[in-house]
């Protein structure tokens, strides 16, 4: 992508055709300037203002608990001991969970949408999902709630519990359907959109060239997409997988309506859990000592340095990825 | 690839079975797309079909009117939610569209490309961040007794207001910049030429030529801080009834929802279903009318190729995954 800066001799024309004009006219010029680059600027200062204040916020937490705040079991905020491993335990498991629901669904539909689906179908799919990606989170929360919760227990927990109950997470009682699992499935029909979406893309961007080859080969459909394209877009579609779990980790209010807020490592999914997201959006409001309340945003450092970290990751990936599909061009 | 003759064979012939097996698996896994194509899709069905049927019952002429009713007591509205979720929503672009059009301006019409791939870095840094995230940084700035020297002291509609402002600013700069850069270089050439000053060029000239386009970014983005609960919980708060001054906490559709879903009383989830109905028909209404809107002035044109993107295919995909689309064109 190439800015629409303009080159070199039309740029010293326009300093020229601006001395030369009146000066209401300049100075309305410099400050529309300066206007534009304080916005501008400001998106920047927006960057360092998050960062600033969640830090100074959890100064004091940071002090108290030291790297112990993170390797902590313990939530009882009435007693004053704040740990935040079940959050992010929690959190880990529900994102990678619903990372790996997700990814084979979207991988398959985004090659559906490039690869298989007749052209007029193209486009009205990938609104579909698009506009999945716009339901509010609140609302997926309350139909999780009421429909999808209440079918938790009577077939998929018995099903998952005949077919994996070797496995100790799919052990155990399962006295609510407010669970890891829950979560998961959620956390899953959230991300759908975005690695569709962006899988599509680096889909897209693998050139015809390398289908046809594999065409002329004998190849068939399968083989044409195995061969020619997956494996030619691996290091996108990782990449919008990473994307896809940077989106899982921050997931608020449809996660925290159905996992079940109970801040104990349980090694089962279907015993309820807590996030790093949902501490902060249950608790915070009645954070009522100083402590508690730092605690909590110090939670928020955590929630926010790892979704930097994974953004930055996936960015990395999927710039990578196309310089290499677009030195092919 | 079948042989003329089944009795000859000849070096690197391959056997019927294997070619049938090849197929097989190719429309096997065609076949797998295809179902996941269409659960990827069916949970927008599910929650749209739900809320219908369940919502729909509860919208009269008091749901729309009227506030809350008692708690126990049957009937009330939510007019006030309506009402509120409204003044939070034009607050937030009113704070929101300035910063990021004109930001985009800057880095489209002035910056170097060094400048400008800082930024748009910040903006997909902030497009990452957890909307909860900015909860806590509008608490810590305008919340918090003595966080900062603009702080209200307690929840209020400001608050939330410049939460949701904080979600829109990455998004609108990323999607104006995007449409933006699809002006052809001749408008500013030709402009220049004609002596016009560089602020009435960006102002009048591509910023009106892409005026559909960022205006549909910028709806686009009202959609999506019109459903945001997360940053609202601890900064707008919610209000069971009319709020006097915008230094008050305020109720909005998402967070009335919310407290609906997870409380115990019958009617109020009715009252839940109805007004996540009326929230879903707003933000899925505005997607897909801008997207037919736009779609209807494209078709105009002769149609290269249906399966490439428009611009407006292109903004509501950026909105749809907040940014992360156009890292990979």
């Amino acid at each position: 992508m190439t800015t629409a800066v303009l080159d070199a001799p039309a740029a010293s024309a326009a300093q020229s055709v601006a001395a030369r004009m009146k000066p209401v006219s300049r100075s309305a010029d410099t400050l529309f300037r300066w206007l534009c680059l304080g916005m501008a600027v400001g998106v920047l200062a927006l960057v360092v203002l998050v960062g600033w204040q969640l830090w100074s916020g959890a100064q004091s937490a940071i002090h108290k608990f030291g790297v112990g705040f993170l390797t902590r079991s313990a939530w009882d905020p009435v007693q004053g001991e704040f740990g935040a491993l079940p959050f992010i335990y929690g959190t880990l498991v529900s994102s990678l969970l619903g990372l790996a629901i997700a990814t084979p669904l979207a991988v398959g539909t985004a090659i559906f949408l490039t690869e298989l689906a007749p052209n007029w179908l193209r486009q009205p799919i990938a609104f579909l999902t698009e506009m999945l990606a716009a339901i509010p989170s609140v609302i997926l929360g309350l139909w999780a709630i009421f429909i999808m919760l209440p079918l938790l227990p009577r077939y998929l927990f018995p099903f998952l519990k005949k077919t994996l109950g070797f496995l100790p997470l799919f052990q155990g009682p399962t006295y609510s359907a407010y669970s890891m699992i829950a979560a998961a499935i959620i956390i899953a029909i959230m991300i759908l959109p975005i690695i569709t979406s962006v899988s599509r893309e680096i889909l897209r961007s693998v050139p015809d060239l390398q289908r046809e080859a594999a065409y002329g080969l004998g190849a068939t459909r399968w083989e044409v997409t195995r061969i020619a394209v997956l494996s030619y877009a691996k290091k996108g579609i990782f990449g919008a997988m990473i994307l896809g779990l940077g989106r899982a980790l921050g997931e608020t209010m449809a996660v925290t309506m159905v996992i079940g807020n109970t801040p104990k490592i349980a090694a089962s999914l279907f015993q309820p859990g807590y996030t790093l997201a949902s501490v902060i959006a249950n608790e915070f409001a009645e954070a009522t000592t100083d402590d508690y309340r730092n605690a909590l945003i110090a939670v928020g450092l955590v929630l926010f340095g790892v979704t930097v970290v994974i953004n930055l990751l996936a960015r990395l990936l999927l710039k990578f990825g196309n310089t290499q599909t677009g030195a092919v061009h | 690839m079948s042989a003329p003759s089944a009795s000859k064979s000849y070096p690197g012939q391959v056997s019927e079975g294997l070619r049938r097996w090849r197929k097989g698996k190719s429309a096997l896994v065609t076949f797998l797309c295809c179902i996941c194509a269409v659960i990827v899709v069916t949970p927008l069905a599910l929650v749209f079909g739900y809320l219908v049927f369940k919502g729909a019952g509860s919208l009269n002429w008091d749901f729309f009117t009227k506030l809350p009713a008692p708690v126990g007591e049957v009937g009330g509205g939510i007019v006030h939610a309506i009402v509120g979720s409204m003044i939070l929503v034009t607050l937030a672009a009113l704070i929101g569209v300035p910063v990021g059009v004109l930001g985009a301006l800057y880095l489209t019409e002035y910056s170097g490309p060094r400048f400008a791939s800082c930024v748009r870095l910040g903006a997909d840094i902030l497009n990452g961040v957890p909307s909860i995230v900015w909860g806590i940084v509008a608490y810590a700035i305008l919340v918090l007794p003595h966080g900062s020297p603009f702080s209200v002291g307690h929840f209020s509609a400001i608050a939330g207001a410049i939460a949701l402002a904080f979600i829109m600013i990455p998004l609108i700069l990323r999607t104006t910049e995007e449409v933006l850069l699809l002006v052809p270089n001749g408008y500013r050439e030709a402009a220049l030429a004609l002596g016009i000053a560089r602020w009435k060029i960006s102002a009048r000239i591509v910023a009106k030529t892409a005026l559909r386009g960022i205006l549909t970014g910028v709806l686009l983005a009202v959609a999506r801080v019109a459903g945001e609960t997360a940053p609202l919980l601890f900064t707008a708060l919610g209000n069971s009834g009319w709020s006097q001054s915008l230094k008050e906490p305020i109720a909005a559709l998402p967070l009335q929802i919310f407290t609906y879903a997870i409380s115990p009383y019958d009617d109020w989830h009715r009252q839940a279903w109805a007004a996540a109905l009326v929230l879903l028909l707003f933000v899925l209404g505005l997607n897909v009318s801008l997207r037919f809107f736009t779609r209807e002035r494209v078709s105009a044109q002769p149609k290269a190729d249906s399966d490439k993107p428009t611009a407006a295919d292109a903004v509501v995909a950026t909105v749809a995954t907040r940014g992360a689309a156009v890292q990979v064109q």
